[in-house]
């Protein structure tokens, strides 16, 4: 049998699109040393190409075939045989085309923000692009370790040199965190190639089958490196140190895609590969889940700073994605995907406003930016499209996943949903919170003066053009959402595992 | 007695090297003093002839001078492998020297002995010669370290290298004796034959096992055995470091693999639990102490620690007793495959802390990188490659070495080995991540005075551009690397 449905001959899509920004790189110091405006004109002209260039791949994807599509496989190291070999099925191409919709925005958002070491920023960011569409694209668990780490280093440096004041401790503690959780990852790697029939090749992997004992083992070591990712409930704490103290484009690259890697991890090698495991761990990690979607969204009204509140809202938001996978059941997982796109288009808005805001406020707390809907009518209204995006609200894009989660464990439990629907209510408050304390309220006359002062910024256009982006993507998605769902529909109902039970079960 | 004519030929990589090396001390005094480069060129082009000698004979398996030499492909390897790192190092020292203002042209002569006697301990299948290649490496060596005679720092290394030297070559001469008191020769096919047939507990061969593993402990500086490392690799001149930190590693490696293997591999189930000890002490105390360290010299100097560590993790696999043999033949490969790798990133790193000048003199603390990265971008991202390489992160060739340690370890049944030695690379990674701090991340104070930076000379740039491609080119494309070591390792029965 052969789940990969090459398609040899044709343009190599998915390796151009992956490796497009690292064009862009030589291009970047083809300009002279100095002239930042042209080298961010490049990397926006790049990422735009880049996002151009996906494009094609939602119109081309066959809709009604579960497998691979587009897929390229080249050999690449002999001993063991480590193969390139690249592909997208329903869940990772709308985590691709949303990477690649997000980076021209990153590069806007970065225009006036960002004026020391252009050249070296915008190279981590293209760096970062390639590592991250490398991620969702890899069908060889060597070259998706790969893509895994090498985004380290650039994250690190995003976060450390152009980070706020607390930046050292927030780069390394990230590092460290992700590092640490992908050790053993590595580890599982190799203990599945050597059970598995001495392959690295995703989908042989995801076909052979593992003792029960040893199945367990995997699972855990596999949850090590992508629960720090998510980040799921105990391992969370990176998350809004790193938030709060990367500049924008580096907040959104992690709110709306590195966070995905996790759970796309967890969709991708640890349900489908160690299905026994999955089972038996299943209320631990509906619990874990579960305790994330409460205990962030409440840690989410404690905070006084916008970006520690998304990020709390984040760690809840992603409760509801590993939710929907380990319920494991149709509604579910089709809940979870939704979800992931959704919240990486939401909360990668939401801090392209915050970064506008602070922009001009120079201050990301609540109370300093009272009454901003005065000065700065339209960040605020977008700001408020997104919170309402972001909270689940009917007619937003977000409703739609959660939704789909929530009937989901709805079957699963009916308990378990009915506690969860109660608590929502916290979500809701946030709301209320921002709109009590922040924006609609003209509380104190100076701090409006205040903020009006500050609200002539320049630059204005690309960023609202970046928000306005994103907008057209929530009300696209939440008005008609089933372009989304057919496209992962066949990939989430007919894992790879399901379709093909009386298939012999290694690879010889 | 009259030598062979195929036995002379067998050891010509060896006479050509040493007698470079004869051509280099007596060309010395008359050379003027501006034309002591030609020295450096002239010992580069004898290394050239070698690497062609040798790859020559990269097949098949010959012995010379009653069966004490041999040529074979494992032997082939780390000749290879020596060759390319002592180029380096003479490109290294060609621009260092000048900075430091050494103007002695037996520099290069002592570089090329302490090759040669590198070269008869990969290549000897007898203990004495391989002690006396390990001697000749040594003593060249410690006048090396001495080289910066005005400094004082320099001659306490020198002077501590000599003693605990002396001493570790004492244990080995005392664990030579015993095992031919027990074998009646100090062959390795004839100490293979005397533990065949003396069986596993005669008391004279453990002993004489125990005393050689110390004495190559200490060569390679594996913990407990690495107290002198941080002091030799901190005062001796930086382009003598990097020579000691990978050349004399690497045929310390060669030789102790095929000692253990060849000559002692029926012992195996006695030296596995020691090998194992002192891999998983030298990984756990070389990445520790290495978080404290302030000089970027110590600091390399721990992290070459770890690095043997990581090293001992594929000899563990070749003496593991249930494995089977195409698996301890792949624990062997790996290490040869991780040295070469490390080599490279280690010889990158140590040019970039020999470039690093702070007024007249060597920059040689963690804080003379600070803010390296606004100055010279170039330089700080060499370092930056380097250090992520050494921290075993994708995409560099420090990330294959790993693989194929904890690939060897997984396949043997040692996953949990795997799991210590990867937890340790993420301890490493903190500590090489200070420096790109530093560097990146930080401003120079400006009271501080003198601002440290890179002093590039057209050598400099050669190595950096070897190491740099090094490192990135096996990190990408690791197969021919890897074939050539599969290829070479050691076979097992």
């Amino acid at each position: 049998m052969n789940d990969l449905v090459l398609q040899t001959g044709a343009f190599p899509w998915i390796t151009a699109i992956v490796f497009l920004p690292i064009l862009g790189i030589l291009l970047l110091f083809a300009v002279g040393k100095s002239r930042d405006r042209a080298m961010k004109w490049i990397a926006f002209l790049v990422t735009g190409a880049d996002f151009v260039l996906s494009l094609p791949l939602w119109f081309l994807f066959d809709r009604s075939v579960p497998g691979m599509q587009f897929a390229e496989r080249t050999s690449w190291i002999s001993v063991p045989p480590i193969q390139y070999s690249v592909g997208v099925d329903g869940i990772s191409l709308p985590l691709l085309l949303m990477t690649t919709f997000l980076m021209p925005l990153c590069v806007m958002c970065s225009w006036t923000s960002i004026q020391t070491r252009v050249r070296e920023y915008l190279t981590v960011l293209l760096v970062m692009e390639t590592a991250m569409l490398g991620v969702f694209v890899a069908l060889d668990f060597v070259l998706f370790y790969i893509f895994w780490e090498a985004m380290l280093i650039p994250m690190y440096l995003l976060i450390g040199v152009w980070g706020g004041p607390n930046r050292l401790y927030a780069a390394i503690k990230f590092f460290l965190y992700t590092l640490t959780g992908s050790v053993l990852l590595l580890v599982a790697i190799l203990v599945l190639y050597f059970q598995g029939g001495h392959t690295f090749d995703i989908l042989a992997l995801t076909r052979g089958e593992y003792a029960p004992s040893l199945q367990s083992w995997l699972f855990w070591a596999l949850f090590a490196a992508f629960a720090v990712k998510v980040p799921m409930f105990p391992f969370h704490t990176w998350l809004p140190d790193a938030h709060v103290e990367a500049p924008t484009a580096g907040s959104v690259i992690l709110a709306s895609v590195l966070l995905k890697m996790g759970t796309y991890g967890f969709l991708r090698f640890s349900v489908p590969m160690l299905p026994d495991a999955t089972a038996l761990f299943t209320p631990v990690m509906v619990t874990l889940s579960v305790v994330a979607i409460i205990y962030g969204a409440y840690m989410a009204l404690a905070q006084s700073d916008l970006k520690k509140l998304i990020a709390y809202s984040s760690v809840s938001h992603m409760g509801f994605v590993t939710l929907g996978i380990f319920i494991l059941n149709a509604q579910g997982i089709e809940g979870a995907v939704m979800q992931m796109v959704n919240h990486g288009i939401t909360t990668g808005a939401l801090f392209l406003c915050v970064g506008a805001i602070y922009q001009r406020t120079h201050s990301r707390q609540i109370a300093d930016n009272t009454g901003l809907a005065g000065p700065m009518p339209r960040y605020a209204t977008l700001l408020v499209i997104f919170s309402l995006s972001s909270l689940g609200l009917p007619g937003t894009n977000s409703f739609v996943g959660e939704f789909l989660v929530l009937a989901g464990t709805f079957f699963w439990s009916k308990g378990v949903a009915a506690g969860l629907l109660s608590i929502m209510h916290a979500s809701v408050n946030q709301l209320i919170e921002q709109v009590d304390r922040g924006d609609f309220t003209v509380a104190d006359r100076a701090t409006g003066e205040r903020s009006k002062d500050r609200g002539r910024g320049a630059g204005a256009g690309t960023e609202v053009a970046s928000g306005q982006g994103s907008v057209k993507a929530v009300s696209t998605l939440a008005t008609d959402h089933r372009p989304l769902t057919t496209l992962f529909y066949p990939s989430t109902t007919h894992p790879p595992r399901t379709t093909d039970h009386s298939e012999p079960t290694r690879n010889p | 007695m009259t030598l062979p004519f195929s036995d002379i030929l067998a050891v010509l990589p060896e006479l050509l090297v040493v007698g470079a090396a004869c051509l280099v001390l007596v060309l010395d005094p008359i050379l003027p003093s501006s034309r002591k480069d030609w020295l450096a060129w002239l010992s580069i082009a004898a290394l050239v002839l070698c690497t062609l000698v040798t790859a020559a004979h990269m097949s098949g398996r010959t012995t010379a001078f009653s069966e004490i030499v041999i040529l074979d492909p494992y032997a082939g390897f780390w000749k290879l492998l020596l060759y390319g790192v002592t180029a380096l190092t003479i490109l290294l020292s060609l621009a260092y020297l000048k900075l430091e203002r050494i103007h002695l042209g037996e520099y290069y002569g002592f570089i090329l002995l302490s090759l040669s006697g590198m070269m008869i301990m990969v290549s000897a299948a007898d203990l004495l010669p391989i002690y006396l290649g390990s001697e000749l490496m040594w003593l060249s060596l410690y006048v090396l370290a001495g080289f910066k005679r005005f400094e004082a720092r320099s001659l306490e290394a020198s002077a501590k290298y000599f003693v605990l030297g002396a001493f570790s070559s004492g244990l080995l001469l005392y664990g030579i004796s015993l095992l031919f008191g027990a074998a009646g020769g100090t062959r390795l096919d004839l100490i293979a034959n005397a533990v065949g047939t003396r069986g596993l507990q005669d008391p004279l061969l453990l002993l004489g096992m125990i005393l050689l593993i110390v004495g190559f402990g200490f060569k390679i500086a594996a913990v407990p055995f690495h107290m002198w490392t941080p002091d030799v690799y901190e005062g001796s001149p930086t382009s003598v470091t990097a020579f000691m930190a990978v050349a004399s590693k690497a045929a310390s490696f060669g030789a102790f693999v095929r000692v253990l293997l060849e000559g002692l591999g029926g012992l195996n189930g006695n030296w596995y639990a020691l090998i194992l000890t002192l891999c998983v002490a030298t990984l756990l105390l070389g990445n520790l102490v290495a978080i404290v360290q302030t000089n970027i010299k110590r600091l390399l100097a721990y992290s070459s620690i770890a690095h043997a560590g990581y090293a001992l993790i594929g000899l563990v696999v070749a003496g593991h007793a249930t494995a089977d043999p195409g698996v301890r033949s792949f624990g062997i490969a790996s290490v040869m495959l991780y040295l070469a790798v490390y080599a490279f990133m280690t010889i990158g790193a140590f040019a970039v802390v020999a470039m690093l000048r702070k007024g007249g003199v060597e920059g040689d603390e963690i804080d003379d990188f600070t803010g390296l990265a606004k100055r010279q971008p170039v330089g700080a991202f060499l370092m930056l490659v380097f250090l992520v390489s050494l921290a075993g992160i994708p995409p560099t060739a420090g990330f294959i070495g790993k693989f194929y340690l904890f690939m060897a370890a997984v396949d043997a049944g040692l996953a949990w080995l795997a799991v210590v030695g990867l937890l340790f690379a993420a301890v490493s990674a903190y500590y090489y991540l200070r420096v790109v701090m530093v560097m990146y991340m930080r401003e120079p104070d400006p009271s501080a005075g003198i601002i440290p930076h890179l002093a590039t000379s057209p050598s400099m740039t050669i190595v950096l551009v070897c190491a740099l491609a090094g490192v990135l080119f096996f990190g990408l494309f690791p197969d021919p690397l890897v074939s050539l070591a599969t290829h070479a390792a050691l076979p097992m029965k």
